[in-house]
Formats: C-alpha cells, structure tokens, sequence
C-alpha cells in the first residue's frame, strides 16, 4: 500500500488523500477530473499554504484537482511542529489535514479577469483557414466562437506562462496537425483537439495555430514572472494589424 | 578576478541548487543535477552551499584564469589538470594567474563542479543563478558557456582567505564523498513506489524492481532516459497533467522509463511508475550513458533516514572545513 496516510475527511462531498511523491514532496488530491469547483479548493489550499508556510516549505503547484506540496524533509525533521516521534511525511500531512479543516474560513478569494488581444488569421495564424475549413465554418465564426467563452485557467506548466485551460466550445475542436512545425512563434494561439492556449516561448509543437497575442505571457524579471495565473479567467479579443502593432511597441 | 573560457567542452553551465517557488508560473527547478557535489565544493572554498558553480559535463572544458583564485573540484572525475599536471578533488586549491584548468574525459562519474571562492558574479534571476536555457534565463546569458566567454568571480570572504593561508601548508587531507556518491558505471538505486504504480501490470511491477536498465544516449540534463523491460499499464486511462519532481519515473507509451532530472518540466502527464529517492539521484546524476541501473525497492521511511543521514554529513563536512580554518 503506497498510501502510507490517507487522511480522509468529506468536504463538498469530496474525500481528500495525501499521498508521498518520494520523500521531499507529496500530493493533496482534492478530487477528481477537471471542475471548476474543486480547482476553487486547489486554490484555496494554495493561498492557505503561502499564507501559512510550515517549516521546511519549498513550493506548491496547484493542477487540475490537486497540490503538489515541495518541501525539505530535513528541515521539517528539525523543526518544531507536529507531534513528537511522527516522520517527516507524517509530519506535513497532519499540517495540511489542519489547513485542509480551515479552507472553508478563507474568504473567498476574487477571480481576476484577465483580457489577451488577438490578431486572429493572417501569417500569425496560419491554420485559421483550415479550422474553419474542418468544422464547416467562416473564419469570423471561428473567431466569434473562440473570443465567445471565458477560459479557466487551471494550471501552468510544460513551459513558463503556459496556461492549461478549460472552457473551450467544443464546435472548433481540431485535432493537432500532422506534422508539427518546427517552430511556433511566442504569443501563438493555437487549439489541439478540445483545448486552447498560448505559446509563452518559441518551442516546436502541432497545435493548429489560429492567431498570435502581442502580450507577453514570461515576464522573468517581474514578481510573479507571469502575466497569467493559475485560477484566472481569460478571455481573448479581437484585434487589428494596427492595434497588434502599437500593443507590441507598448511591450518593448 | 576573471576566467576566461578556452574551450566550452560538451556542456558547462552555471548552476546553483535550483530555482524554487516559481514552479507554480511553470518555471522549472533546474539546479545541479549533483546537489551533493555542488555543496561541497563550495564548503571547501569557504561559500555559502548554495553559490553558483560550474557544471561540466563529461569533456573537453578548458578554462584560463587571470589572476590567483581558491576553487574546488568535486563530482565525478573528468581527469582534470592545471597546467598539464593532474588537479587534486574534493580539495580546497589555489589557481596561479595565467593558469589554465582543463578537464579531458570522464573516467569515473558524469559530472564535475568547479567552485570559486567569492563564487560566480552574475545576477539572480527568480532567486537562482541556475541557468534555464530553453527561455534564455539565469547563468551566464542565459546559456551555456561558449568559447570566448569571460566570467567574473566575487569579493573572497574571511573564510576563503582563511582557507587560503591554511593552504600555505602542504594539504594533507580532503573530503570522503564515497558515503555520500557513487560514481561507478553500474549502480543500485533506490525507488519508492510511485502514485500510479499499482496501474502497472504484476509482471511490470515486478520487472521493475528485478530486470536492470540502461541509460541511453538521448539522456540529458531534463530526463535520464532508459532501455530495458518495457514496462505497461493494466488498462489505459487518462491522467491529467500534474506536479512532478526530481527523480519521478515517468512511463510513456512506449514502455520505456524516463526519469525527470533537473530540468524536468514542472508537471507531467505520464503515469508515475515509481520515485528515486532523494539521497540516490545524485549517483544517478554521475551515471554517463551506456551505465547499468537496478533499481530496489525501499519504503519511504527508509528515504526519508537516507536523506536525514546524509545532511548530518554534510553537516559534519561543514563543521571539519570551519575547524581547518579557524
């Protein structure tokens, strides 16, 4: 049994486990699958946990339905807290399974809503054309569709700033090209099958590339080095050529 | 105090022990893939741990240094000279100016750190020096060193300076790594379960733990990937993607296991057969390709003691180097 605690409480009619990923990290699983309410809990454990860091602490990473909790075994050792004689793992877990208790208390934490401009079609969205081609539609619809929804963002990962997002109508979801290109322009908006994201760094990859944002998603010189976080609401507006321009200057 | 750059050799770049809490923005750790090696070199100069060092990889790095300097060389054993003559490890040593250091060829390990006393002079980027190279932060320039690079060193402290006097002496000791690292070409590592491993077939399950693994040539600073029993799910299922970290052994649809070293991307979405324990994944770091894994099995209480027992000795590595000096 690799579940060496489970710490079981009904919260929202949800169970949470802890379980260990090694020795210096482990996961709070606060459900299942992706909900937009259970990720209010994963960002509701998140912002208890910098609120509230226990000795030892490294980092967390929110996903879709749970927290990846980063610490140092022998610093939590050392420490103070928790009952006597109980390891490190154990140690931790009893903290979270504490703050896990307190979750309902925190106010409820605003949503911001984040806006990223688009120059949709063109040379910066190369394969417009073919997605509205597959689904039947104009490329105005296509991009009536995606600047339609609000998009949640549930995590960031694969590179700096890349959101993984929900919320995409369904009637534009494309399977990824055949061949990936090579290379995809930073600020790319592109969809592969039933998702949409941005491109923060220039990186090969096969999603459909629909559009490009002249905003900059990696920010490495600002706190928090980027422009979207996880639990934010997106929504993408159209933009002109000219407009892309003057954005862009605005960014130098 | 600058070291200029002769020869770049495979890969050296500037490390530290990694650039924590961005992982959340989708920044990745990086860090030395040895932590243990990086430490202690730098212990031996006098710096804080955690002062950025450099990281040469397997061969062919060549560095001129233009005036004196205190450095270390630790990790794995890349037959490293001054001046033609073999430079002892795991030692404080004083550079004369105009000497150049060089590294030939791996002959036991994969990686070796070099840390300078006053350490490297180049600014933080997120709290680390660590060089990201995909996004061009951190390190020198954001990238590997190339030729011609010229680098800066900073103001030695009192203990530096007090390592130096004590050099003056002829050396009569140097530090033991060989409780803390192994850098012989076949190793046994040790593995936790992992969060998926109970998804896995019984006769992957058990080929885990019983066939032996090779690491490929395609391994680098993101993954150590390996060649062996292919390993497969009972059934498959979908699994979002998630937080993973040093050591996890991810499985694609291959079979063929991958475990994510320092540059590892921040979450995964591969099922996770199993986890290196911490104390282990600096010999795993030393392992060149071509290198023979068996992995064993050990409770994650076991894991936690390891790596409480090897910070004492480093501890106690400390505590020696300041009693030397005081």
């Amino acid at each position: 049994m690799f579940l060496v605690a489970v710490v079981g409480m009904k919260m929202h009619h949800t169970q949470v486990t802890i379980k260990p990923l090694g020795d210096s990290a482990l996961m709070v699983q606060l459900g299942d699958g992706i909900d937009p309410l259970i990720h209010k809990q994963v960002k509701a454990l998140s912002t208890l946990l910098h609120e509230h860091p226990f000795e030892g602490f490294v980092e967390s990473v929110p996903a879709y339905n749970n927290v990846t909790v980063h610490y140092n075994p022998y610093i939590v050792y050392l420490s103070q807290f928790g009952a006597e004689g109980i390891t490190p793992f154990q140690k931790v877990s009893a903290f979270i399974n504490e703050l896990v208790q307190r979750m309902g208390e925190t106010q409820s934490i605003e949503d911001r809503i984040i806006t990223i401009p688009v120059y949709y079609g063109g040379e910066f969205g190369p394969d417009l054309d073919y997605v509205a081609a597959y689904h039947d539609l104009s490329t105005d619809e296509v991009i009536r569709i995606h600047t339609e929804n609000e998009y949640l963002v549930y995590m960031l990962g694969f590179a700096p700033g890349f959101p993984f997002m929900g919320g995409m109508n369904e009637s534009i979801a494309t399977p990824r090209r055949e061949t990936p290109r090579l290379s995809i322009a930073p600020g790319s908006v592109g969809i592969a099958g039933k998702q949409t994201g941005v491109y923060p760094l220039e990186t090969p990859g096969g999603w459909q590339i629909i559009g490009r944002t002249p905003k900059k998603l990696f920010l490495p010189h600002l706190s928090p080095p980027t422009l979207l976080q996880s639990g934010d609401n997106i929504k993408f507006v159209p933009i002109s050529l000219e407009e892309y321009r003057t954005i862009e200057e605005e960014m130098e | 105090m600058t070291v200029q750059v002769l020869h770049p050799g495979l890969l050296t770049t500037i490390q530290d022990l990694g650039r924590f809490g961005s992982q959340q923005y989708g920044v990745i750790a990086s860090g030395a893939m040895d932590p243990y090696s990086l430490r202690i070199a730098n212990l031996l100069v006098g710096n804080e741990q955690g002062e950025g060092a450099l990281e040469v990889t397997l061969m062919g790095t060549s560095l001129a240094f233009q005036q004196d300097r205190l450095i270390a060389i630790t990790g794995g054993d890349l037959r490293a000279t001054i001046d033609g003559e073999r430079a002892p490890m795991w030692r404080p040593i004083v550079v004369r100016e105009g000497s150049v250091l060089t590294f030939d060829y791996a002959v036991h390990g994969c990686r070796a750190y070099v840390a300078f006393a006053g350490g490297i002079d180049i600014p933080k980027v997120m709290g680390s020096k660590s060089t990201y190279m995909r996004a061009g932060i951190g390190g020198f320039n954001g990238r590997a060193l190339q030729k011609g690079d010229i680098f800066h060193c900073g103001e030695m402290g009192a203990r530096s300076q007090s390592l130096v006097c004590e050099l003056k002496d002829p050396l009569s000791w140097s530090v033991n790594y060989h409780t803390l690292l192994n850098v012989e070409q076949t190793q046994t590592i040790r593995v936790l379960k992992g969060t998926e491993f109970d998804r896995f077939e019984k006769k992957s399950q058990q080929a885990l733990f019983t066939e032996s693994y090779t690491l490929t040539t395609n391994s680098d600073r993101m993954g150590s990937r390996l060649e062996g029993a292919a390993l497969s799910l009972r059934e498959e299922f979908e699994l979002l993607s998630e937080g993973v970290t040093y050591g996890t052994i991810q499985v694609p649809p291959n079979g063929q296991p991958i475990i994510l070293m320092a540059d590892r991307q921040t979450t995964g979405g591969y099922p996770k057969i199993g986890q290196v324990m911490t104390a282990d994944l600096p010999s795993l770091a030393q392992l060149r390709p071509g290198g023979a894994i068996q992995f064993k099995e050990v409770s994650l209480e076991e894991a936690e003691k390891a790596f409480i027992r090897n910070e004492r000795i480093i501890q106690e590595i400390k505590m020696a180097i300041q009693l030397v000096t005081s």
